[in-house]
């Protein structure tokens, strides 16, 4: 055995190895969307399951981004299909009632599902709040760079994306969200993106 | 019970992989009542087998009778899924497949054991030791952080089933087991380098020929997992592709290269004594290639579409990756000395040097592929930014390596061993360059643009003819030699030489596969259309016609699918039913292309999206020729790789 030799190719190990372990402290996962701080995607989506009172809106009638300007609106990606969807749709009905008499418009958006599933899912989670439209050919949900359910967008009064969350939101930071987009209306500059929690 | 039963058996497992993997080497080297250490590191091996069979059984038994109070199964079991699918998520999520890679890495080891148990000497008890010492490692993150037995309190009454990806198609049920039959594999050729350093065996050629075919075994079983892999990512993913250079699909290619380099460099070694030192380091470097791709797939380093759930686990596998390398590199460098070869490269024109070039390329190959999938990496610690190196790279890289391996593929055979003649050359090669010269007419004929395209497609019948003759020529003597009728002839020159036709088995797979991957990438054509029902899209001379968007609802999942129908001459002759699986779980659709094959090519097409109201989707259709020959090759090179392998049984 050449000790020497063993020591110095073991050596050589070191960089190797100081990579991989710089590596575990990064996430590959984390891709920053552009979107926050940007005009929203304009959409104008009909709608399939109208709501409830106070926030109700007939089955059919358009929702188009640009009549809500001077709103704050929460646009939240779900299907029926999703697991995920089920944990945060008690939060978002509730975030929603809590601030109807806002100037805060919620809207759901069904992605990659029929309506009869969506109709069908709303009655057994005991109901949603504020109305959801359909996306056909799911080209809103392009244009928002969606990359899986659930997502959440914060449009502000202005247009902006104020703030996207991946995965279910919970009703504290969501309501956090609000209570700051409202506290500086319209002028403000674009929030930070927190980093997705995921 | 169950649960009490299986996390009993791996601390157990874990003690006796401590003793006979640790204790039990120390024992044999100092040399005091050497024989009774001995037993104990072979004893080891089958107790831990025996434990971690009950533990892997366990966890089966658990997952078919739906136990929800173990995490394991309250993670990847539900009782929609199909009871098959639900028994074989053993390796559908990370701490169940470092349980069966646990169990494939014990099972080797009695294999090991059991068939060298005549075997006089310390190589096989510190190459028995070496495979505890690793199984040892294992154990840890089986009773630490990759304990699939935990307790689940308050049980739940459903799960939610395996990942939706694993759950969709039949080739689950294949390609993991042999990926890691040949990955885990790759373990027993480094404990015989081990056992060689430290029995002092290593000047000895006899280890080499030990660990030749434990190799050729893991390398059969390796093979056939890449192609069952991109067999399977063509039927489930829905891209049309079977191979997209991700991180893990290049972590299973990389320690095959190296394996296959060794494969051919072995032969240089017993035939002429050369590259002893070149050969330990093809077995040690495939062995720490497949814990770093292990790792890389493991930790969540990188990102893939294989990505595994991230914890503390790559910490653990990390510090194994250092002990590995750390140790493996001061193995082979302490040891080079004794290393230094006898044989002396007589003449440039000879196998050898084919064999070194081969060698060279494949060196090359690994290393390319190797530093794109780190590359990633390395550009975010250097400069901050997030890069992905994709198929233009590896193409680009990559293509000119494989042609020219191509090539040697077909003028190997025809070199003699030690000193060629350039006359015998010319005159053996002639009909392969006929033929490869015929092919590229015909192939630039057809509308062939890409260079590498041509080059691929002549070599491949250059190297072919050459291949074939080698069988020609040889059932021919023996046909003029003993009379006998061809077919006889045929197969008595194979029986007679398996390693050696074996291997020319194997090329002719290889040549099959690149046919096929040659052709679908060249020749491929695609069109994507929406269509309401009742309209057509034409793609080459195909044309499919939209029948109808349907939905159904499963017990696991919602489906929706397209009818489509394809149309000749206003007659239906096939119909494919592409769709999309919505799993609760998942927080995509999965898409499930629909696949026409012929021997000639497939017709692949794929559910892109669809009108929530049914009245429209939006179809793709690809047309890839002779796709199903890539998996037909892979069936070849595994014969090959058999009909080397097989043991050749002692007359009585």
């Amino acid at each position: 055995m050449n000790w020497r030799r063993a020591a110095l190719a073991a050596a050589a190990a070191a960089p190797v190895i100081a990579l991989l372990a710089w590596g575990m402290t990064r996430d590959p996962k984390e891709i920053v969307s552009p979107l926050p701080g940007r005009n929203a995607p304009e959409f104008a989506l009909g709608v399939f399951a109208p709501g409830e009172p106070p926030l109700a809106r007939k089955v059919g009638d358009t929702i188009a981004l640009a009549s809500m300007r001077g709103k704050i609106v929460v646009f939240n990606f779900w299907a029926s299909w999703c697991l995920e969807c089920r944990v945060e749709h008690k939060d978002l009905s509730f975030v929603a009632q809590q601030n109807a008499s806002k100037s805060v418009q919620f809207v759901g958006v069904l992605y990659n599902d029929v309506p009869s599933a969506g109709l069908e899912w709303i009655g057994k989670m005991g109901g949603q709040a504020y109305p959801s439209v359909l996306d056909q050919g799911a080209r809103t949900a392009i244009d928002y760079g969606l990359y899986g359910v659930p997502e959440t967008f914060v449009i502000d009064a202005a247009g902006r994306v104020a703030y996207k969350h991946t995965g279910p939101i919970p009703a504290a930071l969501l309501q956090a969200k609000i209570d700051s987009l409202l506290a500086a209306p319209a002028v403000q500059s674009p929030a930070v993106q927190s980093p997705a929690s995921r | 019970m169950t649960r009490l039963l299986a996390v009993d058996a791996l601390w157990f497992g874990l003690i006796v992989c401590a003793i006979g993997g640790i204790i039990a080497p120390i024992g044999i080297g100092r040399g005091k009542q050497r024989d009774a250490w001995i037993a104990v590191a072979q004893g080891a091996v089958y107790a831990n087998f025996a434990l971690i069979t009950v533990a892997a059984g366990a966890m089966m038994w658990a997952l078919a009778r739906h136990d929800f109070s173990i995490s394991y199964v309250a993670q990847v079991g539900s009782r929609a899924t199909p009871m098959f699918y639900t028994v074989i998520s053993l390796w559908g999520a990370l701490e169940g497949s470092i349980l069966f890679w646990a169990w494939v890495l014990a099972l080797y080891s009695v294999g090991v054991v059991w068939l060298n148990r005549k075997r006089p000497g310390l190589l096989v008890p510190y190459a028995s030791a070496a495979l505890l010492a690793i199984a040892l490692f294992f154990h840890v993150l089986l009773v630490g952080p990759a304990n699939p037995f935990h307790l689940v309190s308050p049980v739940p009454l459903d799960g939610p089933g395996p990942n939706p990806l694993l759950q969709n198609h039949i080739l689950m049920a294949v390609h993991p087991p042999l990926l890691y039959l040949g990955y885990v594999g790759m373990s027993v050729p480094f404990a015989f380098a081990v056992g060689a350093v430290l029995s002092g065996e290593i000047t000895n050629a006899d280890w080499m020929r030990l660990t030749r075919r434990w190799t050729l075994t893991a390398w059969a079983f390796l093979s056939a997992a890449i192609i069952a892999g991109m067999w399977w990512s063509y039927e489930v993913l829905g891209w049309g592709g079977y191979w997209a250079w991700d991180p893990v699909e290049n972590a299973s290619f990389i320690p095959w290269l190296t394996a296959t380099a060794y494969l051919h460099s072995v032969m240089v070694q017993e035939r002429r004594d050369m590259l002893r030192l070149w050969n330990l380091n093809l077995v040690v470097g495939t062995f720490v290639l497949t814990i770093l791709g292990t790792f890389l797939t493991r930790s969540g380093i990188i990102s893939s579409v294989h990505a595994f759930t991230q914890g503390t686990i790559g910490y653990y596998f990390l510090a194994f990756i250092a002990i590995v390398l750390v140790g493996a590199l001061a193995m082979v460098a302490g040891n080079s000395d004794k290393l230094r070869a006898p044989g002396k490269l007589d003449a440039a024109l000879s196998r050898e040097t084919v064999f070194l070039l081969n060698n060279l390329l494949l060196t090359v190959f690994m290393f390319t592929v190797l530093i794109g999938t780190l590359f990633p990496l390395v550009a975010e610690a250097v400069r901050g930014v997030k890069v992905s190196v994709g198929e233009p790279f590896y193409n680009r890289m990559t293509l000119p390596v494989m042609v020219a391996l191509l090539f040697l593929m077909g003028v190997g055979p025809a070199l003699p061993w030690k000193r060629g003649n350039m006359d015998d050359l010319k005159r053996k090669m002639l009909p392969g360059l006929i033929v490869a010269a015929m092919v590229a007419t015909i192939v630039v004929g057809v509308g062939a643009k890409s260079v590498y395209a041509v080059l691929a497609f002549s070599f491949v019948g250059f190297a072919g003819t050459m291949n074939v003759m080698e069988f020609v020529i040889g059932a021919r003597a023996r046909v003029s030699a003993h009379a006998e009728r061809f077919g006889t002839a045929l197969l008595r020159l194979v029986a007679g030489n398996r390693r050696r036709y074996g291997g020319y088995i194997a090329h002719m797979g290889i040549f099959v596969a690149a046919t096929g991957i040659a052709a679908s990438s060249t020749f491929r054509s695609e069109g994507e259309a929406t269509l309401k029902p009742g309209q057509s899209m034409v793609v080459g001379k195909t044309t499919a016609r939209l029948k109808d968007v349907w939905g159904r609802e499963e017990k696991q999942r919602s489906v929706i699918g397209a009818t489509v129908e394809l149309v000749r001459d206003g007659a239906v002759y096939a119909s494919l039913t592409p769709r999309m699986n919505f799993y609760p779980t998942s927080q995509q659709p999965i898409p499930t292309p629909d696949v026409r094959s012929t021997p000639f090519g497939d017709t692949y097409m794929n559910l892109m999206s669809f009108q929530q109201d049914g009245s429209s989707a939006t179809i793709k259709v690809i047309l890839e020729p002779l796709v199903p020959w890539i998996w037909m090759g892979g069936g070849i090179i595994v014969l090959g790789a058999l009909v080397s392998a097989w043991p050749v049984r002692k007359l009585a």
